[in-house]
């Protein structure tokens, strides 16, 4: 017996690494990666909720951000080629057009 | 068993998200996302997610993993530049993260009486398994928004083309 505190604090903890990861990394496809820890910290937040309850839904909503993420995966990677194709660096700091 | 399993798991989670954040090579990083994902999947069969725990490792350090690790070695990308970075996300990103963190979790330790436990597998009630459970609602209930998803992947099919076409 688990209680259902822990395991939200887990994701918590992963959510607030995501956070620091986002931040801290200056290659564009990390960026990308700690973006997925995020939505995999708030997956675990909802399947949590979704057996504290008895009820499925939870688990209907986890499938449709896996879905988004999927969708969101493989445009973002476009992107990132397609950046990289134009200004030869995948770090963030040299990618700044619409900064100035 | 339970809390056993969640020590294990949950322990090697959080390394592998620690791992990602501490690691300089963005292969070390997608692979270490790969450990947190396997080990997520376990904890989610653990809380009665069965189908999720199948569609996560499926999905997650499948397919989607097996795409971020194509393009890192496509693009043949190196260990970043140690940058200064952005002085903002130092001195307001990492405390703001911390503080979030700290805020989540004295909510969720305040609540713990009315969160209750979990025990392993699961219990939807009426004597049915989960895949079955997640079908049923999935195809009554929530088939619309089911349906709009398969288009959702469609359009993000056509741009991934489009967006990495040659001429651009």
């Amino acid at each position: 017996m688990v209680p259902t505190a822990y395991y939200l604090i887990l994701a918590a903890m992963l959510f607030s690494i995501g956070i620091g990861a986002f931040l801290i990394k200056r290659n564009v496809i990390t960026i990308f990666i700690s973006i997925e820890l995020m939505l995999n910290a708030v997956n675990l937040t909802f399947v949590a909720f979704a057996h504290m309850w008895h009820q499925v839904n939870g688990q209907i909503f986890v499938f449709f951000v896996m879905v988004v993420a999927a969708a969101e995966a493989a445009v973002g990677l476009a992107i990132i080629i397609s950046i990289f194709r134009t200004r030869r660096t995948l770090n963030v700091d040299e990618i700044n057009l619409m900064k100035s | 068993m339970q809390l056993a399993l969640f020590i294990i798991f949950g322990a090697l989670a959080l390394g592998g998200a620690l791992n990602l954040l501490f690691q300089r090579h963005p292969i070390n990083s997608a692979l270490s996302l790969v450990v947190v994902m396997m080990s997520l999947a376990v904890l989610y069969w653990s809380l009665g997610a069965e189908f999720l725990a199948a569609a996560q490792v499926i999905v997650y350090s499948g397919a989607i993993m097996v795409l971020f690790v194509f393009v890192i070695m496509l693009l043949n990308a190196g260990e970043e530049e140690h940058t200064t970075g952005s002085r903002a996300a130092y001195t307001v990103g990492i405390p703001g993260a911390a503080a979030i963190f700290c805020l989540l979790s004295f909510v969720f330790l305040s609540e713990r009486n009315a969160l209750s436990t979990s025990a392993i597998g699961g219990d939807l009630g009426n004597g049915v398994d989960n895949i079955a459970a997640v079908s049923a609602m999935l195809f009554t209930k929530q088939l619309l928004p089911f349906e709009v998803t398969s288009i959702l992947i469609l359009v993000a099919i056509l741009g991934a083309v489009v967006l990495a076409r040659k001429e651009l």
